[in-house]
């Protein structure tokens, strides 16, 4: 198959289709528009449905109801525009809908700066709402991967009747990079008619179906809660992602970091090798569930002196690394905001100093 | 002169009668009240205290909040 | 006029937890009458809010969704464009329409989505306990307005029909009441014709129906009648705002 030179912000809303989503609900934000202005004219090529709303919050739930429908329907945005969807997504995952969510961060808090970082770790993989629940979490390094994350993330939602949230930043949405888009990803929707309300016609049924929340019970609600939360144990069992980058040599620093950073920390640990330094580097590609055991295991490698978390971010990631490492290694962090992407020489300075 | 026939069965629903009294309001007739014993539910329902004069004309019916009225067709008593 | 009445089958079996005399239980009835005569029951969605009608669907007996508050216009929206053949609606309040969701109401009416809104405007939030509505009449008395909804602080009471119907895109926005039977003939016919329209997938309707809060409002439901005839009908003209034709 041929590969294309895409944008990623593009690629992303390309993947959505090749992957058999033909439903896209947006409001545009720095630095992701892109995938809406792309999508409005190629979702009207393959006869899908496009509509930009009035803001992210009836956006979210735009997507919700869509998908309490029986469709399958994403969206993009960026930082304080999933904020701004939280509530939503909370709904959707106490009603267990399938969606998939872009995320193409942005600097924070607040309006913060259009240029890239990873200052949504927290909450994104923390729940990213209100309530016990949990996003699927990924987070691309490249475009190519993140249009293989997103092909994935609708089957997912579904296997999980949760939404999925793939992380990227503001360099992935920007950058052009060759992309192909593989046939094998492309699935078809689950069968929905034990739980949408896609009418009672439509399954042949006289039974209806109802899409809610709520549970005034309190017994009841504990239930709901415990099938959540067995979704997310069964995530953890199953869906865990990682690469691992000159994880064996003997290497004296573990650096944990994902996304674009990682691309950065790679080059860094090339440089490091040439001057007789071993780096090695576990890059999560699911944030949630997060690598726990395999960033254990890399951290406790007998040359590992200590573990680096790097990221753009003033420290969000390393919380994870921490608890994954058990008090085995010192975990420290190199991070920047702002958007200026850190440097291999600035990654390199700081490694030189855990050494 | 033939009397006329009353083909329709009234009913008020005790169990859905939350006693708001809109129906005896708007009745033409006259023909509710509200009781003075309370329902098992704890309200004091409507109920026919005048039945001999309803019209059926579903009024009443039709403003019940509580669907707690019903008129159907008595097939006993339908004349061909 | 037939004689015989009995519930209609869209309607549950389910006693409402409505108060007494509370007219929602009024309008989910008209709704689910439309809805038989329409024959549609097998490809509707209702859109639940928040506020009394939370629990709406346990009432009604088609596929129901359940939207958080001020938001059931964006989710119709999401349903009717990936299947503009099931006939959507949404059942709100005054907070749920006319204040958390004033921009989710304004923008699907505004893009004409093909669906129907049922407005209930009984002047109060009902079910946190009595608060001012964007809707309470000038003076009126709330648990937030304890000396009366004083205009000159918070403005007056938002005038919903009109309001929408000054939109440019073509719709069908009537205002009715439930209070007597002679205004719930005419709101059933209205609801229907709403209906109506969406099957032909012409419009975006909104039905806003002058409806009581006994309880909150601190009134017999008889009274409850009274006061919103003599204080709300005058301030909310009943009549057909906008209608497709008309553009």
């Amino acid at each position: 198959m041929a590969k294309v030179l895409m944008k990623g912000n593009e690629a992303i809303g390309e993947a959505a289709i090749r992957a058999g989503c033909l439903n896209y609900f947006a409001y545009p934000i720095t630095p992701q528009s892109e995938v809406a202005e792309y999508l409005a004219r190629r979702m009207k090529e393959v006869d899908g449905v496009f509509l930009q709303g009035e803001s992210e919050v009836a956006v979210s739930y735009m997507i919700f109801g869509a998908s309490a429908a029986g469709a399958r329907v994403f969206t993009t945005s960026s930082s304080p525009g999933i904020s701004l969807m939280s509530e939503g997504i909370s709904y959707i995952a106490g009603a267990q809908c399938p969606a998939v969510f872009v995320n193409i961060m942005r600097g924070g808090p607040g309006l913060g700066g259009i240029l890239p970082s990873q200052a949504d770790y927290l909450q994104a993989t923390k729940g990213g709402g209100h309530g016990d629940f949990r996003l699927l979490v990924m987070a691309p390094a490249s475009v190519q991967e993140a249009v293989t994350m997103v092909m994935q993330a609708f089957p997912l939602a579904e296997k999980y009747r949760n939404p999925v949230m793939i992380l990227g930043d503001g360099l992935i949405g920007q950058m052009m990079e060759p992309v192909e888009f593989s046939d094998d990803l492309k699935t078809d929707a689950s069968d929905k008619d034990s739980w949408a309300t896609n009418g009672m016609d439509h399954r042949g049924s006289s039974q209806r179906n109802l899409v809610k929340s709520l549970f005034l019970d309190p017994e009841a609600l504990n239930q709901h809660n415990l099938t959540l939360k067995a979704k997310y144990d069964q995530m953890k069992q199953e869906e865990v992602r990682f690469d691992t980058y000159n994880i064996d040599t003997d290497y004296q620093v573990l650096i944990v970091s994902y996304g674009t950073m990682s691309r950065v920390c790679r080059t860094a640990i090339d440089n490091m090798k040439k001057e007789g330094v071993e780096v090695g580097m576990v890059r999560p590609q699911t944030l949630f569930p997060f690598p726990e055991e395999q960033v254990l295991a890399a951290a406790e490698k007998k040359s590992c002196k200590a573990v680096a978390s790097i990221e753009m971010s003033m420290g969000q990631m390393i919380e994870d690394i921490q608890r994954s490492v058990q008090g085995k290694r010192p975990v420290h962090w190199y991070g920047k905001c702002g958007g200026d992407v850190p440097t291999p020489e600035e990654v390199t300075e700081f490694v030189h100093t855990l050494l | 002169m033939k009397e006329l026939e009353m083909p329709y069965q009234y009913s008020i629903d005790e169990e859905r009668c939350k006693g708001c009294a809109l129906c005896v309001t708007v009745c033409p007739k006259d023909v509710l009240e509200i009781a003075t014993d309370v329902s098992p539910k704890g309200y004091f329902p409507a109920y026919q205290a005048r039945p001999e004069d309803c019209i059926f004309c579903a009024t009443c019916c039709r403003m019940c909040p509580d669907v707690a009225i019903t008129i159907t067709e008595s097939v006993e008593n339908i004349t061909d | 006029m037939g004689k015989t009445f009995t519930k209609p089958k869209s309607l549950s079996d389910q006693i409402t937890h409505y108060c007494p005399g509370c007219t929602h239980g009024v309008i989910h009835r008209l709704v689910a009458e439309v809805i038989d005569e329409l024959d549609i029951s097998g490809r509707t969605v209702g859109i639940a809010p928040v506020g009394c009608a939370v629990l709406a669907y346990n009432y009604f007996t088609f596929d129901f969704q359940e939207a958080a508050h001020g938001r059931a216009p964006a989710m119709a929206t999401g349903i009717k464009r990936v299947r503009p053949d099931l006939m959507v609606f949404t059942y709100q309040g005054d907070g749920d329409l006319a204040s958390i969701g004033m921009g989710e109401i304004i923008h699907a009416a505004n893009r004409g989505e093909k669906f129907t809104t049922i407005f209930v405007n009984n002047a109060i939030y009902g079910m946190t306990g009595g608060q001012m509505a964007p809707t309470s009449m000038p003076n009126q008395r709330t648990t937030t307005s304890p000396f009366g909804r004083d205009v000159d602080d918070v403005g007056m009471p938002i005038k919903v029909a009109e309001l929408i119907a000054a939109l440019q895109t073509p719709a069908y926005i009537v205002r009715q009441a439930v209070l007597k039977p002679k205004h719930i003939v005419k709101a059933k016919k209205v609801i229907k014709r709403a209906f109506q329209y969406q099957m032909e997938a012409r419009c975006f309707s909104l039905v806003e129906l002058i409806s009581t809060c006994p309880t909150n409002w601190g009134l017999t439901p008889v009274d409850a009648v009274k006061w919103a005839e003599d204080n709300m009908l005058p301030y909310y003209p009943l009549g057909e705002y906008k209608t497709p034709e008309a553009a």
